[in-house]
């Protein structure tokens, strides 16, 4: 293909990235070093409250922001240079934690709090993402060609649900009495509250990413096992290999680059975690990097929202999903160059 | 039965369709408003829009609607149902005018106490009130003679004595959800126990003796809720007591209704209502008074602003109140309070009255500084003199932020 026809085809999906990803990165990393604030003013105030038959009026200070002639907020805004990271890192805390050997201190910080979550949930996922999606694959495949149309849609049943649905579907059923609970409770005899502590939200957390996800690994492994060399598995039959033997040999070197595609993706969505937390209202025991940006941007009821905690908040996250992708990316980087030559 | 309900609701239905001389004017003028979505809002909306053209939008994430469809120019609506927490961001952008000569054409028929006068000027007409204040359950207080309870110290006494008997094992509802309910309850306990939240410079104040026997009454009561409480809001303490779950609760008056909703209660005519409790003897009782109004946004023209506020005061006639008196502890003449609005009405004839929430920019920042750093109080990670002191870090640096500090 030529450069122009290949420009032709490239240009408007590039000037989409650029319009919707590229600019809004800058402009949240320029904003991750400003503070923008309004111009505020203390002005005495009386406010009138209704009660009953009467109503109470109350002269207070009030700080409250300054308006121009045209009735538009004055504001101003101001390079802080690290100021907005050093208030979310908090990094004076985390030191005199380490030094007293403190560590369950440096929890209480709402960013390591949220990232210690993260990681692990990222982590303790990704093997079983891949394993359970493995297994399915095997199952299918090995399975009876008539049986095999129904099985792959039933399996594949969790991954079209919305995410959010699919997390308040289990909220729902595990809060209180929930019709899981109470057959939980009537089994063990004991009054189970599984959102009272944090193990068990996380557990319930774990459980559902890898139910709503591992079909996506599913299909793109099936999809590979039919591929894999026929001769090369019949010669290992005939050389004795057992059925591990050929799985650990044959089968997932061939699934290999898949395996990392799999975990590169998931990696990416699961730093990202956010429906778990809204949908399990799990804020009190666990949070996680995308909610925490997510909180900075919620207004209050007066209408504040810390806008340049929530960029900073948004770039580390980003840095994190980069440094978790360098090592499989490096990877298929260079299973590529091999392949080439 | 059956027949009787389907015949009422043809009934009712057909008053929707030809009620339209209900109102006393037709209205020409497209008219549009934005507020929260509980009942006494339906009966309002519903009320105005018999006048027609209106188009009204009931809707619980109001709160962050709001502040942007104002900005815009034009208001994408004419109307807003706000509360004292809401008005907040609207006061401060502008974007809702005074409306002292609308009121003086065609609001005649308003209480005095319904006007909202800030600095002077009237910006919203106040349509309810509502308060978080005790509700229990009659029947069974009576059966073991408990008396209603008057500070917090009965009602964990109470909610001892209920739990001991091996009637409910958790007796006792919060709304608790950690985020802006469970910050309420502290909004309502340091007050109550004598405490401030800010000094006069906007510098907090909420490490203090006050502050830790806020936390201490905040915390007595994990040993009688639903181990779950951090995650249960209004809705899931109402659904509590309508199935029996509990027994006492310091719960929003705009629930009082559905105690009685003999579709989803168990409990019908069995829950009362009584004052706020009271955190220490001889204070307040430990709430914050709210009202609910309509206020007029600035970015449209005088002729609509009139249209919109002449519907608005057709929503909030007498008729509408006659229709609709169980819906709120509605403040527009012709109110029968009935005895579901005794508690609300014991709580704000108080003496020393309870005060109303406190809406201001530092309260807002103060409000989310509380409701992130508390839930690590009462799940036992941290101690009330660290969380006190975590609460002040949080909200100075997000005041810092805001520059309302320096």
């Amino acid at each position: 293909m030529n450069f122009k026809t290949f420009f032709a085809f490239v240009a408007p999906s590039l000037f989409m990235m650029i319009l919707f990803i590229a600019l809004p990165l800058v402009s949240v990393f320029i904003q991750s070093f400003q503070i923008t604030q309004p111009v505020m003013q203390n002005i005495e105030v009386e406010t009138c409250t209704p009660g009953f038959l009467t109503q109470t009026c109350t002269t207070e200070m009030k700080t409250v922001p300054t308006l121009d002639e045209d009735g538009k907020t004055i504001t101003t805004t101001e390079w802080v240079g690290l100021q907005s990271y050093r208030n979310l890192l908090q990094m004076d805390k985390v030191w005199a934690a380490v030094s007293s050997g403190n560590f369950a201190e440096i929890l209480q910080i709402d960013f390591w709090k949220a990232l210690r979550f993260t990681l692990m949930f990222t982590l303790v996922t990704l093997p079983l993402v891949i394993i359970v999606g493995l297994l399915i694959a095997l199952t299918v495949n090995n399975a009876a060609k008539s049986v095999r149309g129904p099985v792959i849609f039933v399996s594949l049943l969790p991954f079209i649900i919305t995410p959010v649905i699919g997390s308040l579907s289990i909220y729902w059923l595990f809060v209180g009495d929930g019709i899981l609970t109470a057959m939980m409770e009537r089994w063990s005899g004991t009054n189970i509250s599984m959102f009272a502590q944090a193990w068990t939200i996380e557990l319930l957390m774990y459980f559902y990413r890898v139910w709503h996800v591992a079909p996506f690994a599913f299909v793109i492994f099936y999809a590979g096992l039919q591929t894999v060399n026929m001769d090369t598995l019949e010669s290992a039959v005939i050389d004795g290999a057992s059925r591990w033997e050929r799985l650990r040999h044959v089968v997932i070197p061939h699934l290999m680059p898949l395996i990392i595609f799999i975990a590169l993706i998931h990696l990416m969505d699961c730093y990202r975690v956010f429906e778990e937390i809204v949908g399990f209202r799990s804020q009190a025991h666990v949070i996680s990097l995308q909610w925490l940006t997510f909180d900075f941007l919620t207004p209050d009821d007066a209408g504040n929202r810390a806008i340049a905690r929530a960029s900073a908040s948004a770039m580390l996250t980003m840095i994190g999903i980069v440094f978790l992708l360098i090592l499989p990316l490096r990877r298929t980087w260079r299973d590529h160059k091999g392949s080439a030559h | 039965m059956m027949l009787k309900k389907l015949a009422l609701a043809g009934v009712v239905s057909l008053m929707g369709t030809t009620a339209w001389s209900a109102c006393a004017f037709e209205n020409e003028t497209e008219v549009k408003i934005l507020s929260a979505g509980f009942e006494a809002w339906k009966a309002v909306t519903d009320a105005m829009a018999e006048c027609g053209n209106v188009q009204a939008e009931l809707d619980q994430e109001f709160r962050t609607k709001q502040p942007a469809a104002f900005e815009a120019n034009p208001s994408l609506y004419h109307l807003g149902g706000v509360s004292n927490g809401t008005i907040t961001p609207l006061l401060n952008a502008g974007t809702i005018r005074p409306l002292d000569d609308l009121v003086e054409k065609y609001g005649q028929h308003l209480q005095p106490n319904q006007l909202i006068r800030i600095d002077g000027k009237i910006m919203a007409v106040a349509m309810m009130v509502n308060t978080q204040h005790l509700m229990y359950r009659a029947d069974v207080f009576e059966e073991m003679g408990i008396e209603t309870p008057k500070t917090w110290e009965d009602v964990y006494a109470a909610a001892a004595k209920i739990k001991e008997s091996g009637k409910m094992d958790t007796p006792l509802g919060a709304t608790m959800k950690s985020g802006w309910n469970l910050a309420q309850e502290m909004v309502n306990m340091l007050p109550g126990h004598g405490g401030n939240f800010f000094n006069e410079d906007n510098t907090p104040a909420v490490n203090s003796a006050e502050g830790e026997a806020a936390l201490a009454t905040l915390k007595a009561a994990l040993e009688y809720t639903d181990p779950e409480v951090l995650v249960s809001d209004s809705t899931y303490v109402q659904q509590q007591f309508q199935q029996e779950k509990i027994a006492i609760a310091n719960l929003w008056a705009s629930r009082a209704g559905a105690m009685n909703d003999e579709a989803e209660s168990a409990v019908v005519g069995k829950v009362k209502m009584a004052a706020a409790p009271m955190a220490m003897d001889g204070g307040a009782p430990a709430t914050t008074l709210w009202w609910d109004g309509i206020v007029v946004a600035s970015n449209i023209s005088d002729e609509e602003a009139d249209a919109a506020f002449r519907v608005a005061m057709e929503g909030l006639d007498e008729e509408m109140v006659k229709a609709n008196n169980e819906a709120a502890i509605w403040l527009v003449k012709g109110y029968e309070p009935g005895p579901l609005a005794e508690g609300a009405i014991a709580t704000a004839t108080a003496n020393p009255a309870p005060p109303a929430y406190p809406s201001t920019t530092r309260m807002g920042l103060m409000h989310t500084a509380l409701g992130n750093e508390l839930p690590a109080f009462l799940t036992g990670s941290r101690d009330a003199a660290a969380t006190l002191v975590a609460i002040e870090e949080a909200y100075t640096t997000a005041a810092k932020e805001a520059g309302i500090l320096e």
